[in-house]
């Protein structure tokens, strides 16, 4: 069966300001959204809180939603595509709790996604936010590790040594070797870190109908991406970008082209590749999409909402 | 707090600050987002003499004591308003303010006394709130960019002849430059650095 909103069940938490910042909190970090999506692709400094989530758990972004949610919204949490891990259902609490928000796992029903490691699968439409936790906001950081200097960089659009590294992956293995992180131009102007997304999701960031939010907690940075946005991934005449591919389809529901993740499925060398967008899965089995291996015990294990 | 109702200077600030605030900023965000598109700010406020609803509720909802504000002469009737709601310093000169409330239709405006942020920090520059009259029955105008799915035509009404020159002007300094909030009414269109300007005809 396909999720669908759950309100929040109880009244939101009263011992919290609304969505647990305050208001001043609030205000500083929209004036840096709006300066974000101003400049699409550049970095805003601005004054990270503590939050009251572990570090590492993506509290840049929960900071960013926090100051753009309102009771009206709708949330969907993702991590790793997961919309049933740990760290997902964790914030999604959160913010029922602190801002009495309806949760959702259905892509198109949330008008707030946010999410680490991936884009969903389904198209986002016009009005919706995706709002990325972004544990190093800085692309050139590898390359630099001085702030001054990357900050120049981006000052000056010195990219030349991004794409120095980048033909050295392809001198040495034949193609660009990253597969996560793979920097993007925005708007022809700022090189970007996408966050630990995979290569597959970055041609998903070009022209979308939604609004995309990056907030780095640890880092201090917000930026953006607004919809209808030129976002190219960095390549080369001889070597275009590539997503990457997979010999099979999903295991579970067929399907050709989505992220696979590989699963290992019994302690012989068995193994399946199943899409990580979890609630696409399930959307595709519903509707009568059958992969090689739904219905066997392996398939079983895995298919949560599977027969 | 004192009742305003013999202050008419103060007028009124939001009802319920959190989720007021929280709407208008929504709108802002996705008037931001998509330059161009109208996006109607619905609460009630009570604003100085000369000055739009939405111009007072998109300063309601971003200023505050950190943001330092200018504001053009004919709006200088707001700045108590400001003061008592936001705590917000209100500057003689316009050079270090981040925020501004100027005049659409002034022959006088100029962009180019804001800061426009540096190189390295292009985000600390100002957002200027203009007051024009309305967003039809103005020139047409093509704009293009971020946020805008190939182009758009709009046409606020009760703009300075030379106000989009000076507009074309601030967006070819991109990344540099002011964001403007053009603001009318209950209802306002941003108008961002990034957004590209040109004559309906010549987009044609
Ligand atoms: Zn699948």
């Amino acid at each position: 069966m396909q999720k669908t909103v759950t309100p929040s069940g109880s009244p939101r938490d009263e011992a919290y300001n609304f969505a647990y910042l305050d208001e001043a909190t609030k205000r500083m970090v929209r004036r840096a959204l709006l300066k974000a999506v101003a400049v699409p692709g550049y970095q805003v400094p601005f004054g990270s809180r503590e939050m009251p989530l572990a570090r590492g758990w993506g509290t840049g972004g929960i900071q960013v939603t926090a100051a753009v949610i309102g009771p009206e919204d709708t949330l969907k949490v993702i991590d790793q595509g997961a919309d049933d891990t740990t760290n997902a259902v964790s914030i999604r609490r959160f913010f029922a709790r602190v801002a009495g928000v309806a949760t959702t796992e259905a892509t198109a029903e949330a008008s707030i996604i946010q999410t680490r490691h991936r884009i969903p699968e389904a198209p986002l439409e016009a009005g919706q936010i995706l709002v990325y936790q972004v544990p190093q906001p800085e692309p050139l950081r590898k390359l630099e590790s001085s702030e001054a200097e990357t900050r120049k960089m981006h000052a000056w659009g010195d990219y030349g040594p991004m794409y120095v590294r980048l033909y050295e992956d392809i001198a040495r293995f034949g193609h660009v070797a990253t597969t996560y992180s793979y920097p993007v131009l925005v708007n022809g102007r700022y090189v970007m870190s996408p966050s630990p997304i995979p290569k597959f999701d970055n041609p998903k960031m070009h022209m979308s109908a939604a609004l995309q939010l990056f907030g780095a907690g640890r880092e201090k940075r917000i930026y953006a991406i607004p919809p209808w946005t030129e976002v190219k991934s960095l390549d080369f005449e001889d070597h275009p970008f590539e997503v990457q591919k997979w010999d099979e389809p999903c295991a579970l529901c067929g399907a050709p082209d989505s992220y696979l993740d590989e699963v290992i499925t019994d302690d012989q060398g068995g193994r399946m590749f199943v899409c990580s967008d979890t609630h696409y899965c399930e959307g595709r089995r519903d509707a009568g999409h059958r992969g090689r291996l739904l219905g066997t015990d392996a398939g079983r294990a895995l298919a949560r909402d599977g027969e | 707090m004192q009742s305003m109702s013999s202050q008419p200077q103060l007028g009124k600030g939001f009802d319920e600050p959190v989720l007021a605030s929280q709407r208008c900023f929504r709108q802002i965000l996705a008037a931001m987002s998509e330059p161009g598109s109208v996006h109607r700010l619905g609460e009630d406020v009570e604003s100085p003499t000369g000055v739009s609803a939405a111009a007072m509720l998109v300063l309601l909802t971003l200023v505050d004591h950190e943001t330092p504000v200018w504001l053009a002469p004919r709006f200088a009737s707001a700045a108590t308003y400001l003061r008592f709601h936001c705590g917000a310093p209100v500057l003689e000169a316009p050079s270090a303010a981040t925020f501004a409330l100027v005049d659409g239709a002034s022959v006088d405006l100029d962009l180019g006394a804001f800061n426009p942020g540096d190189d390295r920090y292009p985000d600390r520059s100002a957002t200027l709130v203009v007051g024009c009259a309305a967003f039809e029955g103005g020139r047409d105008v093509s704009l293009s960019g971020p946020g805008i799915r190939g182009d758009i035509t709009v046409s606020p009404a009760g703009l300075d002849a030379a106000f989009w020159q000076k507009v074309a002007a601030n967006n070819a300094r991109y990344p540099l430059g002011v964001d403007l909030i053009l603001a009318a009414g209950n209802e306002i269109m941003c108008i961002p650095r990034s957004t590209r300007i040109a004559r309906a005809a010549e987009a044609c």
